[in-house]
């Protein structure tokens, strides 16, 4: 599907969406509340079948945090991006892709754990790698810690 | 006595849990396995990673591209080539500069080496987790022979950093294709081997055949890549989807196979080796001649998101950087094979005896440190 394709099909389903910032790959920032609508209808739709979340991750840049899907799809090979801007560092919520994706269960238990970004609805929202006990999010531009070695 | 016994029916139907790891020889690494058993059968499996987190990405955001490519050697460190191309893969492109045919032709060399000596360990390591400790001697000694030419160019055998933004840290040892031609050689010869000593043997086939079933949809849905997600029909090879370096110039086949079970994982991995010989055996004799090293200013990688994707030896590798323009990333991810590939394994798991989830987990081939980072 080309990427006029694309974004008529996003916009009908989130009409506040913007354009994103990559040349890569066609990219869409989407309200926080649109997110699981739009990445479902991007895996259920016969004419996009994104079946394979192949990279979730975030990002802590100016506007806010950031939470950014790749997704792509196994039979036609195009790909998107998706991203959500949380603005709210306190309490930044978004809800879970894990149920159309298995694999983003892991993949957002590791978002948590570093960003402190809380998925609605994940069935284990726990600490993926560091231990329960920590005190704040690592990859946070704002985490202080005395090891870390700045230049 | 008659009441013992009925102690002993009474424990097997209830459930009971055990911590496999983080020291278990069958991990291979740090890893524990939270298992719950009715008898010797899996109920559910839980894994517990972290053990060797290390802070890889945030450890990154303070170093330059080129520094950072020691840190990725540490991931996945059985395709530390790979890792280190990846990288360097992005910031050039995101620089928007292109490496030289030789650069491409060295790197490609390489990755392929990479490959086989990873699976020649995988070999050695899951025909061990079965019972068959021959394969450990047989598939080290082969390995032996890679990790020589790797020395003689590179000056390490593990952890190389050769590959660099820009081009590669040196140019090859004089002796380069000589080597590898002598291997691919040897090695043409030694393979069959593999096959005589574990593909045919009765007992391997028996505990691997049918065990551990993973459908493509379940492989998709979990992002399981590499020879582990290929066994299951999906076919995801990066070298085929998006070729890099010098995969466009060459002729290979991706092999998957339909199956899904740790028999057919098994035997991608086998045939893998054999294609990467042909890899090797196309390129070796046409390296062109060129600079080795790109003359840059400096690293900077302007201000955007970049992305890109490769295979490793266990399947996709994606670097995610976000750039502010200077010259080291604000943020680096790493889309790491072994992570996607570690959580599928309470669905494979689900139902077979606590033996199976050796040859289980070995036939996934997890590298610990890439799963933690």
């Amino acid at each position: 599907m080309q990427t006029e394709e694309l974004t008529t099909l996003i916009t009908a389903l989130a009409p506040d969406q913007k354009p994103g910032i990559s040349k890569q790959y066609p990219e869409f920032i989407l309200p926080a509340d649109k997110l699981h609508e739009v990445a479902k209808t991007l895996k259920e739709n016969p004419q996009t079948k994104m079946d394979y979340l192949f990279s979730l991750t975030a990002a802590d840049r100016k506007d806010g945090l950031n939470v950014i899907y790749h997704l792509t799809s196994t039979e036609y090979h195009h790909t998107v991006v998706l991203r959500v801007i949380l603005a709210d560092r306190e309490n930044p919520m978004v809800a879970t892709v894990s149920d159309l994706w298995s694999g983003a269960e892991y993949l957002e238990r590791e978002v948590f754990d570093l960003f402190g970004i809380k998925f609605e609805n994940h069935p284990d929202l726990r600490r993926l790698f560091l231990d329960d006990g920590w005190v704040g999010y690592p990859l946070r531009k704002d985490y202080k810690d005395s090891f870390i070695f700045e230049r | 006595m008659e009441e013992t016994l009925l102690d002993f029916d009474l424990r097997n139907k209830e459930e009971y849990i055990i911590n496999m790891g983080p020291q278990h020889p069958s991990t291979h690494g740090v890893l524990r396995f939270e298992v719950c058993l009715q008898g010797e059968q899996i109920k559910y499996l839980r894994p517990h990673c972290g053990y060797i987190h290390r802070g890889i990405e945030k450890m990154s955001e303070a170093l330059t591209y080129p520094q950072l490519i020691h840190l990725t050697d540490r991931m996945d460190y059985l395709s530390a080539h790979i890792n280190n191309e990846a990288v360097a893969l992005c910031v050039e492109n995101a620089m928007g500069v292109e490496v030289s045919d030789r650069v491409k032709y060295i790197r490609t060399i390489f990755a392929e080496l990479t490959r086989i000596a990873s699976h020649q360990l995988w070999w050695c390591a899951f025909g061990m987790d079965l019972g068959a400790l021959t394969t450990f001697f047989y598939g080290l000694r082969d390995r032996e022979h890679i990790l020589d030419i790797f020395e003689e160019t590179t000056g390490s055998r593990l952890t190389q950093s050769f590959i660099t933004p820009g081009g590669l840290m040196a140019d090859v040892h004089p002796n380069f294709q000589k080597r590898i031609k002598e291997f691919i050689t040897y090695f043409r010869k030694k393979l069959p081997e593999y096959d005589q000593l574990l593909t045919g043997n009765i007992i391997f086939r028996e505990r691997t055949k049918g065990i551990g079933i993973m459908s493509k949809e379940a492989a998709i849905d979990y992002g399981v890549t590499g020879p582990s997600g290929r066994g299951s029909g999906f076919s995801c090879d990066i070298r085929k989807i998006a070729p890099y370096s010098a995969y466009p110039f060459v002729k290979f086949n991706e092999i998957t196979l339909p199956d899904g079970d740790t028999y057919s994982r098994y035997v991608v991995r086998i045939k893998e080796m054999w294609e990467s010989l042909n890899i090797l055996e196309q390129l070796v004799d046409n390296i062109p001649q060129g600079p080795t090293m790109l003359e840059l200013k400096a690293v900077k990688a302007p201000k955007g998101e970049y992305y890109q994707r490769v295979e490793t030896a266990r399947g996709e590798l994606g670097v995610y950087i976000v750039s502010d323009g200077g010259p080291s990333p604000a943020r680096i991810h790493y889309r790491t094979p072994n992570f996607s590939n570690l959580f599928v394994i309470n669905k494979l798991a689900k139902g077979h005896k606590i033996a199976d989830l050796v040859a289980i987990s070995g036939s996934l081939d997890l590298v610990i440190p890439d799963i933690d980072r």
